[in-house]
């Protein structure tokens, strides 16, 4: 037996199992029989096993390319990176779903292990809803996209991975925008639990806020791995195009936004349930969406969707959860009410509230416009697409209010504020965002554009809040303990950490989108055509093409290039002088007719950006160069016997370089885009400090533990 | 006010504003949409303004001129051509017989383009 049936083999039995844990996990729920439950559970942690077999045989297979593997015969070549070998795997349909079943599995049994003891009226039904979303991937696996299909006669050699894919980031990127999608299955199945047992309460938000929250840090990391991608990789320049695939992956992140602040609400206050499932709902809707919009080919997009056969399943899939769960909804609205009514407008719940309706109009209006397409056509008969200037036009202005909504939440308390109360509150934060307003007018361009002296003026508002916010408790908690100043912070920060790690976000986020302002209102960019010794003058740099390179056998990048023409050129800012090398690698074509050396010029070419980082600003560099007058030594070289190709190859391309023809270059100095990563690692950092248990939390865990111990001995005796 | 007068009175406020942006919405996106067009529908329609042909580039017709390019763009299922000139920035992965999208206008004939989308045939390949 080969390992590509033992392969389909742990596809069939994990399909069963799932289905097993669904009726199983049902079967609890409506009876309150637990032994089924612990086989519900049992069976998820099975299909985890099978699922690990399945993803170890396919990368064993990609390891030692097996082209008897459809799937590595495909996207995969002797000639490909190790590196790229083992990412290969989720670039294609079906290993991106079987990638996706295993991260759902890994959660699932993460988070029915970490509840085995709790919740003990909610998990069997989440179980069967897990199982259930579990067994659909499965069964597409079986039916539409086996990632163990083989072919009859092996072909020698595979057709490699797709040259753009061959970047670091690509490594983690699908991946972490998965564990993001998936990681939100968690709390919709625990959601939908709650709902069919009608114990509506915090409980299972307690339960699933850290998956919530581990969810939307991937996801937010994930989508910002792409844009670097996009940035550092793609010859175009930029980290955002508000491209479909894109704008799917940020509607569930602006969702789980929605929701991991109004979860607080209901934590704190028993209000918005209906809003909270409503969102968790949407958000794992939104995230079935972002896996759909990749493999159906409905929309246009530069995320290259071949048209698949998953469309109508997966729609079909879309609509029944979606008119399950409403319907559900719409059953409990009783149960759902609200414990407690607005006290105060002026109140930390009616501000995070406004926070989420703004995040839900940012949601909507990048549906309408992703969708665009398909609903003027529907409406007018046309398809009509809108760009970036449509998204940027709308969603700028509403940007602003969420940083200042982010700034206003954490001043106000719960319930009530007097109005003595908030101007102590707002006194400082308001000076420093009015002179730092003020500084940025007077002494820089950054008046020049509006939006931009706006969004750094908030960021500076925001930044003062939280430093407000730490000094304040600091110093509270010094008075009562008599601690030095750092111990005093780090232990308010520690026996906090959801709190600062959130207020850590905050200033994340304000720092992103600085970066975002500043990079999109202030940017420059030149494309000119270059003959070595001549200079393109771009703000204050001075650009000199000094002379051509070709690598052959040898791309500094490692993405297993064998051809790569690029340029060195000198750098001139004032008295700093450097060199910048960017380059474009060409990969050989399968296509016959181009000839044995004309296929290794005239295949996929890629450009290899070269980056200048600054935290002011960045000089981005790419060149394509002007390969036409190879034409005759390429054609001369392809009349050569074949044995020769290897010299003909290299002798036209050293003819390249000898006498170099004009390159077109592009050229961006981008400002403050450094930020934007900046303030993606500052968002990490908070949301990791916000998970990370404190240590009272895991204290209690232990007392509670033996204080129910206690009461079962007591009630025994 | 009694409070279910006033629970209305929110909920008439909430729903005018929510009507109010999904107007300002629809209007927006309108005005701000261009069309995309097959080869054989914007010869059937020859639109003024400026639109986005799609369609596949013909194999054998890619010929570059200076900075600029030209090929033509056909139906995907072959029936109706036209001639592009092409000045911009060219993605990656432009190529004979991609999938592509230029956004420009027709002038005499010719499609003068100056931004383009390819649909790369990459990350999940046709089954």
């Amino acid at each position: 037996m080969s390992s590509a049936d033992v392969g389909t083999a742990a596809l069939v039995v994990g399909f069963g199992t799932a289905l097993y844990a669904v009726g199983a996990g049902a079967y609890s729920g409506l009876t309150g029989r637990r032994e089924w439950a612990v086989s519900a559970r049992r069976a998820i942690y099975a299909l985890l096993g099978l699922l690990v077999l399945a993803m170890v045989l396919l990368e064993a297979a990609y390891i030692r390319s097996d082209f008897s593997f459809e799937l590595v015969a495909q996207n995969s070549s002797t000639d490909t990176p190790t590196f790229y070998k083992l990412t290969a795997m989720w670039s294609s349909q079906a290993g991106s779903l079987l990638l996706w079943v295993f991260l759902l599995a890994l959660f699932s049994s993460a988070v029915l292990f970490l509840t085995r003891r709790r919740l003990r009226d909610i998990t069997p039904y989440a179980t069967a809803v897990l199982g259930g979303v579990a067994a659909f991937f499965l069964f597409l696996m079986l039916f539409y996209a086996s990632p163990f299909a083989t072919l009859a006669n092996a072909p020698a050699e595979g057709n490699g991975l797709n040259p753009l894919l061959r970047h670091p980031a690509m490594m983690f990127h699908p991946p972490m925008l998965y564990t993001g999608y998936v990681g939100f299955t968690i709390p919709f199945a625990f959601a939908v639990g709650a709902l069919l047992k009608r114990h509506t309460g915090p409980e299972w938000i307690r339960a699933t806020r850290r998956f919530a929250l581990v969810a939307w840090t991937f996801l937010g990391f994930g989508i910002l791995l792409g844009s670097l991608w996009s940035y550092s990789e793609l010859g175009w320049g930029g980290y955002w195009a508000w491209d479909p695939v894109e704008n799917a992956s940020l509607m569930p992140w602006l969702t789980g936004t929605a929701f991991i602040h109004s979860i607080m609400v209901q934590e704190k206050r028993g209000m918005l349930r209906i809003w909270n499932t409503s969102l968790i709902v949407a958000t794992f809707m939104l995230a079935l969406l972002g896996t759909f919009l990749v493999r159906s080919g409905i929309l246009d997009s530069i995320h290259a969707f071949g048209e698949s056969t998953l469309g109508k399943p997966f729609l079909v899939f879309i609509a029944c959860a979606l008119v399950a769960s409403v319907a559900l909804v719409v059953s409990r609205r009783n149960d759902l009410r609200s414990e407690a009514r607005v006290d105060a407008l002026l109140s930390r719940e009616v501000f995070f509230l406004l926070n989420n309706l703004v995040l839900i109009l940012i949601c909507v209006v990048i549906f309408w416009g992703t969708f665009f397409p398909l609903i003027s056509e529907a409406l007018t008969g046309t398809e009509e697409s809108v760009g970036p200037p449509f998204f940027n036009g709308i969603i700028a202005p509403i940007a602003l209010v969420l940083v200042a909504l982010s700034a206003l939440g954490p001043l106000l308390t719960w319930r009530r504020n007097t109005w003595k109360s908030l101007r102590r509150a707002f006194v400082v934060p308001l000076v420093v965002g009015v002179a730092a307003c003020a500084a940025l007018a007077v002494f820089t361009t950054a008046a020049d554009s509006l939006p931009a002296l706006a969004m750094f003026s908030l960021a500076a508002f925001v930044l003062a809040v939280v430093l407000q916010e730490l000094t304040r408790g600091m110093r509270a908690r010094r008075t009562m303990t008599g601690e030095s100043p750092p111990i005093a912070l780090s232990r308010l920060v520690g026996r906090n950490r959801r709190r600062y790690g959130g207020y850590i976000v905050h200033v994340g986020i304000a720092v992103l989108l600085l970066g975002v302002a500043g990079s999109s209102s202030f940017h420059d960019q030149k494309d000119v055509r270059l003959a070595p010794g001549e200079t393109v003058k771009i703000k204050d740099y001075e650009v000199t093409y000094r002379e051509p390179t070709v690598a052959i056998e040898d791309d500094r990048s490692g993405t297993g290039a064998p051809l790569s023409f690029g340029a060195v050129l000198d750098v001139r800012k004032g008295d700093e002088h450097f060199t910048m090398r960017p380059a474009r690698n060409y990969y050989p074509s399968q296509d016959g007719r181009m000839g044995p050396v004309g296929r290794f010029f005239g295949g996929e070419a890629t450009s290899e950006v070269d980056l200048r980082w600054g935290l002011k600003q960045d000089l981005w560099l790419a060149i394509q160069p002007d390969l036409r007058k190879l034409k005759g030594p390429i054609r001369r070289g392809n009349d050569l016997p074949e044995r020769f190709a290897g010299q003909a190859i290299v002798a036209v391309a050293r003819s390249y370089v000898d006498d170099p023809p004009p390159a077109a270059f592009r050229a961006i100095v981008s400002p403050l885009v450094v930020w934007i990563w900046l303030g993606g690692g500052i968002v990490m950092a908070g949301a990791l400090l916000a998970l990370w248990p404190s240590p009272e939390a895991r204290r209690r865990r232990v007392t509670s533990l033996y204080a129910a111990r206690l009461g079962r001995e007591l009630s025994r005796a | 006010m009694d409070p279910s007068r006033k629970r209305k009175i929110r909920l008439v406020v909430a729903l005018s504003a929510a009507v109010l942006l999904a107007t300002a919405l629809v209007v927006v996106s309108f005005s701000a949409g261009t069309s995309q067009l097959l080869p054989s529908e914007a010869l059937a329609q020859k639109p003024d303004d400026r639109f986005e042909l799609g369609g596949t580039v013909v194999d054998g017709s890619l010929e570059e001129r200076g900075d600029r390019l030209e090929f033509e763009i056909q139906d995907p299922n072959g029936s109706a051509q036209i001639p592009v000139v092409y000045s911009g920035a060219v993605p990656d992965p432009f190529r004979e017989g991609r999938e592509v999208l230029v956004k420009g206008e027709l002038e005499e004939g010719q499609f003068v383009g100056n931004d383009m989308t390819t649909k790369c045939p990459s990350k999940f390949t046709a089954e």
